[in-house]
């Protein structure tokens, strides 16, 4: 008797403190007056979520082919991508398109020379100065953690990346400035940057809006989370072990407690 | 346990020399009398023990592989996250262990609160749990500026801005804890040398505790004293073996956490370096401050020469030091609250209390929230200074079992 009831209240406290933890955790994201990012289907979500490879090469060519042009990505270095499945061959070629400054070199001087494997993706400005120069102001964000960083994740990503429009009439939009329904404040120096047709997939897949959004928003995921597939798969084995483990410690646990109950 | 009971002869020879074997014995082993009737709540104190050896050990490896400057702090992180073996691994466990270690040792006290282990003789057991309490969060708050983002460097900027309060010396104060004007390398340094030594600090606090512990034994769901050999068992194996079974319990939540949701009690700003020239719409600390957070600023007003905010920073400590107090001011002869009818009620009104103040502390202070905030933080330490010792005096605690076994034992026999 005394046992049920010892046990109701570990659950009781264990629900509270589980309940306050939550709602905190809630709470403390809970800023901006922008509407949340509806979810989306990713193929990373659950328990068993890995990310799609073609997906994530499309999503690569779209942050080569628009996004790179203003954001960088200083924490990926090209051999990173062996981890989503490019060969050496293909990384050394992508690598290569770039140049690096290098140096010094014996004489002294620094040069510039192709990019390997070993480096990161090159930023497209010299500083965050040049960047806002270019930029009206406006700094781009580096895209290496762009996915951890925001509440919402890839949602919030990809209902940004659609979620351009008119302003409303009431609304009054600051010179230069663009209206984003998804954006913290509506306003947002980026201009709209996926158009139709905006790049031509190497696999052929038709390039709507739509269809970039979701690849880049899955391949920046991988950037913030390059460990998410090894973690799952990790995770579901290091639980597994220890439900099992759990299970034996229990049966132990009453058999050793048998002659006192 | 006598030298001579032992059989193998190495270890005869190690005890006749440093008595270890036995010290065990009577630490955790069978030499060990424990009340038979401890519930799964006593499980806490020993998983809270096991969490800081995890949080020691992923720590070490940790340190391994971080640079405290401001220029590589936040890069370094993400090195361990990106290129080190394991490294993400390694990082979550102790990013998340820091909560799980808060959620453990909040249980552990509320089941002090509950079952009022904190009464004599066990006071300075209790104290010296507070002193963790204390010492943990000085070490979580430090820890959370190692990585550099903007939670980091916003949140240890207004918390040590709370020093500024304190008449006379506190801009001195501030000065000193930043080493500078403001939190910058120097800051960095010494919270990354203080939050490598304070565990070890922990580490000494815990073994005071357990000292006091083991003098008196653990207090048990019925709150009577033992009164001899058949209201107790040996620690092992029966113990130890439940202590085995709810680590798995939790092992089994936390790594589900750690591989599942692991950024999940994080704020996703942590993830943005550290800009003193952008501060973030919403500074709040990690979720285990809050309830502190909300207390801090729930005083908005002055009183007398004191200003509100010298008055805010000196409830938020009182807020822990009187609970330091608790054993002097619960008069109640009586511990548990199963036979205290009107304490286990105001109990629970006090857990909810707490949890009102950690929902407020994450919320913005404007509107609605500061009364409530306010109210509850009246609540808090009326519950503490006014109702605990009142309860004392007026209620009357129903019959008390004479001791353990014959509560324990006979209904058992009768079923």
């Amino acid at each position: 008797m005394t046992f049920s009831v010892s046990f109701r209240s570990v659950a009781a406290v264990a629900a509270l403190v589980a309940g306050t933890a939550v709602g905190m955790a809630s709470n403390a994201n809970a800023a901006g007056e922008a509407p949340k990012p509806p979810s989306q289907s990713w193929s990373s979500d659950g328990m068993f979520g890995t990310f799609d490879r073609a997906t994530l090469r499309r999503g690569l060519q779209v942050y080569r082919e628009v996004c790179a042009s203003c954001h960088s990505m200083d924490l990926v270095a090209f051999r990173h991508l062996g981890q989503i499945g490019f060969s050496e061959d293909e990384i050394k070629a992508i690598a290569s398109e770039y140049e690096v400054e290098d140096g010094p070199n014996d004489e002294g001087d620094m040069f510039t020379r192709a990019a390997t494997p070993a480096d990161s993706f090159v930023a497209p400005f010299a500083n965050d100065n040049a960047a806002r120069a270019s930029n009206g102001g406006a700094l781009p964000p580096d895209f290496s953690l762009i996915i951890k960083a925001r509440p919402g994740g890839p949602d919030y990503m990809y209902a940004l990346l659609t979620g351009y429009d008119d302003a409303p009439d009431d609304f009054e939009l600051s010179e230069g400035m663009n209206y984003n329904t998804y954006f913290s404040g509506h306003q947002i120096a980026m201009a709209a940057p996926l158009y139709e047709d905006g790049v031509e997939f190497a696999d052929g897949t038709p390039a709507t809006v739509e269809q970039m959004a979701h690849d880049l928003s899955e391949f920046l995921h991988w950037v913030s989370e390059p460990d998410l597939e090894e973690r799952k798969r990790l995770g579901l084995g290091v639980l597994i072990f220890l439900i099992v483990f759990t299970g034996l410690a229990y049966q132990l646990k009453r058999r050793i407690w048998s002659d006192i109950h | 346990m006598a030298t001579t009971e032992y059989n193998n002869p190495v270890i005869r020879w190690i005890e006749y020399r440093l008595p270890i074997f036995s010290f065990l014995d009577h630490s955790l082993g069978s030499g060990y009398p424990t009340p038979r009737n401890l519930n799964y709540l006593w499980n806490f104190g020993s998983l809270a023990g096991v969490v800081l050896m995890i949080m020691i050990i992923s720590g070490i490896f940790l340190a391994m592989n971080y640079t405290a400057h401001v220029d590589y702090a936040f890069v370094s992180v993400e090195r361990i996250m990106r290129d080190v073996n394991y490294g993400w691994l390694i990082r979550y466990i102790h990013m998340n262990g820091g909560s799980f270690f808060f959620i453990v040792v909040y249980i552990h006290i509320f089941r002090g609160l509950y079952f009022g282990s904190y009464k004599a003789p066990r006071e300075i057991l209790w104290i010296f749990g507070i002193l963790i309490l204390l010492a943990m969060m000085a070490t979580a708050f430090m820890g959370y500026v190692l990585p550099w983002g903007q939670m980091s460097f916003w949140g240890a900027t207004v918390i040590t801005n709370l020093f500024s309060a304190i008449p006379l010396v506190g801009d001195s104060i501030v000065t000193l804890l930043w080493g500078g004007f403001s939190v910058d390398n120097p800051t960095l340094n010494r919270f990354y040398a203080l939050h490598y030594l304070m565990p070890f600090v922990i580490l000494g606090l815990v073994v005071m505790h357990i000292w006091a512990l083991h003098v008196h034994g653990s207090n048990n769901p019925l709150g009577v004293d033992v009164k001899g050999p058949q209201d107790t068992i040996p620690f092992h194996p029966y113990y130890t073996v439940k202590d085995l079974f709810g680590l798995g319990v939790f092992l089994i939540i936390f790594m589900a956490v750690v591989t599942y949701a692991p950024n999940y009690m994080g704020h996703p700003d942590n993830y943005i370096e550290a800009n003193p020239l952008v501060t973030p719409a919403h500074i709040v600390p990690e979720w285990y401050f809050l309830p502190f957070y909300a207390i801090l600023r729930a005083i908005t007003f002055d009183i007398l020469f004191l200003d509100a905010k010298l008055l805010g920073v000196i409830a938020m400590f009182a807020s822990i030091i009187i609970l330091a107090l608790l054993p002097w001011l619960d008069r109640s002869p009586v511990r548990s609250s199963k036979f205290r009818p009107l304490y286990k009620q105001f109990f629970w009104i006090f857990v909810l209390d707490c949890i009102l103040l950690g929902y407020i502390g994450g919320k913005p202070a404007e509107g609605i929230y500061i009364p409530i905030g306010q109210a509850a933080t009246f609540y808090y330490f009326l519950h503490l200074l006014v109702i605990i010792p009142l309860l004392g005096l007026l209620e009357r605690p129903k019959p008390i079992p004479e001791s353990i076994s014959q509560a324990v034992i006979k209904p058992a026999a009768a079923e």
